[in-house]
């Protein structure tokens, strides 16, 4: 039972904390619930189907399916992130001022929603899908004592659940003023160490050249096995062995959405344009 | 005009690389056990794993060594490309039967 628990905790720990960042990111937005709920239902069923066709998805691109799906849905939750650090780079300002004088509830701010809803739904996904052929491989071998290995389980994801509940009241303690502008940096760190993980399993499938295989090792230092060494790789991009392209992917989408997301904030709106919109 | 001249002769510089023949090395999983455990690929070469899972059980391969995380189902088979790699000893393992799933690649120099 322990190690099952240990086995999903590790899994879901990572869609945990996604998932925990984009609550605080959406803070007050209304109905954002809803989108929340919607991309965790999203992401639980496309694990249950990329479990069912697992062996069918691998077979495909010459046997490295697997690794061409993880690289195809994790470009999209970049392309998700990406857009909603440049919405909030724009907006920022007025939903702060909205927090304050509506008393935390939001009236704009459901465009970045869906991109939100998405990127839950591809972090449930990717973990999911390995909880649930994990789960089916227990069931499938009749090891021993199966009750015993769901429990285990449904512990490891209730664990899971409590990260991302830590993470969201831990980021809400910010003041209202900076938490958009701190939540949009994560979310930015976010989505430079997926496109790092994309272009990992791009190498992988034999797409594109690891430019160095490690340019570093801190694995001694910080492992990224290890719990605080797997937090960051989720939550920052952190790699004690970094390739060289993953390096390169995670500092091209960070240089990209810093450089464009000043420029948004910065850009003069047109005069009233907030007020219509409110 | 340089830089296309700078990038061309990059691709051509890295052509040889590329066009190289994969070394390639099956694995299979029989009682959460890799067969081979142990093998070594030459230092600097492109390595293509495949990975055939003989047991009724789900395993993940994983080596943080190698940075590689896959999933493979029951009687399922899988691929990957890993390397090239620096010369040393990278251990890797299925993570859902750690006990007894446990092995180890070595890059040999060229030369031996």
């Amino acid at each position: 039972m322990l190690a099952a628990l240990l086995i999903v905790f590790r899994e879901v720990l990572e869609a945990g904390l996604i998932v925990g960042v984009v609550l605080a990111a959406t803070e007050g937005v209304a109905r954002r619930g809803r989108w929340i709920a919607a991309g965790v239902g999203g992401g639980v069923l496309g694990a249950c189907l990329v479990a069912v066709f697992a062996q069918q998805l691998s077979d495909t691109f010459a046997g490295s399916g697997q690794s061409v799906f993880n690289a195809a849905i994790l470009g999209a939750a970049v392309l998700m992130l990406s857009w909603h650090v440049l919405w909030m780079s724009r907006h920022a300002r007025e939903m702060v001022r909205d927090m304050r004088s509506l008393g935390g509830r939001l009236a704009r701010g459901e465009a970045t929603l869906f991109a939100m809803a998405t990127v839950v739904a591809v972090a449930v996904l990717r973990e999911g899908s390995e909880v649930v052929l994990f789960l089916y491989g227990v069931a499938a071998s009749g090891g021993t004592n199966p009750g015993g290995m769901l429990a285990g389980a449904g512990l490891g994801l209730a664990a899971g659940a409590a990260v991302s509940f830590v993470i969201y009241r831990g980021l809400l303690a910010i003041p209202t003023g900076r938490l958009f502008a701190v939540t949009n940096g994560l979310v930015a760190l976010l989505a430079a160490g997926m496109a790092g993980q994309a272009a990992v399993f791009l190498v992988q499938a034999g797409l594109v050249p690891s430019l160095g295989d490690q340019l570093w090792d801190t694995s001694r230092l910080l492992p990224d096995d290890h719990l605080l060494g797997r937090a960051l790789h989720a939550l920052v991009g952190y790699s004690d062995r970094p390739m060289g392209i993953q390096l390169a992917a995670y500092l091209t989408i960070l240089a990209l959405l810093l450089g464009l997301g000043r420029f948004l904030g910065a850009a003069p709106r047109p005069a009233g344009a907030s007020a219509d919109l409110a | 005009m340089r830089l296309a001249a700078m990038i061309f002769g990059f691709s051509i510089a890295a052509l040889p690389a590329l066009a190289s023949e994969p070394v390639t090395v099956t694995l299979t999983l029989k009682n959460h056990q890799f067969s081979p455990a142990a093998f070594n690929v030459p230092a600097g070469a492109n390595v293509h794993i495949v990975l055939v899972n003989r047991d009724a059980a789900t395993e993940e391969f994983d080596s943080h060594d190698l940075r590689i995380e896959q999933v493979v189902t029951p009687m399922g088979k899988i691929s990957f490309d890993i390397g090239p790699l620096q010369p040393g000893e990278y251990s890797f393992m299925g993570e859902f039967h750690a006990a007894t799933a446990q092995g180890k690649v070595t890059a040999l120099p060229a030369g031996h």
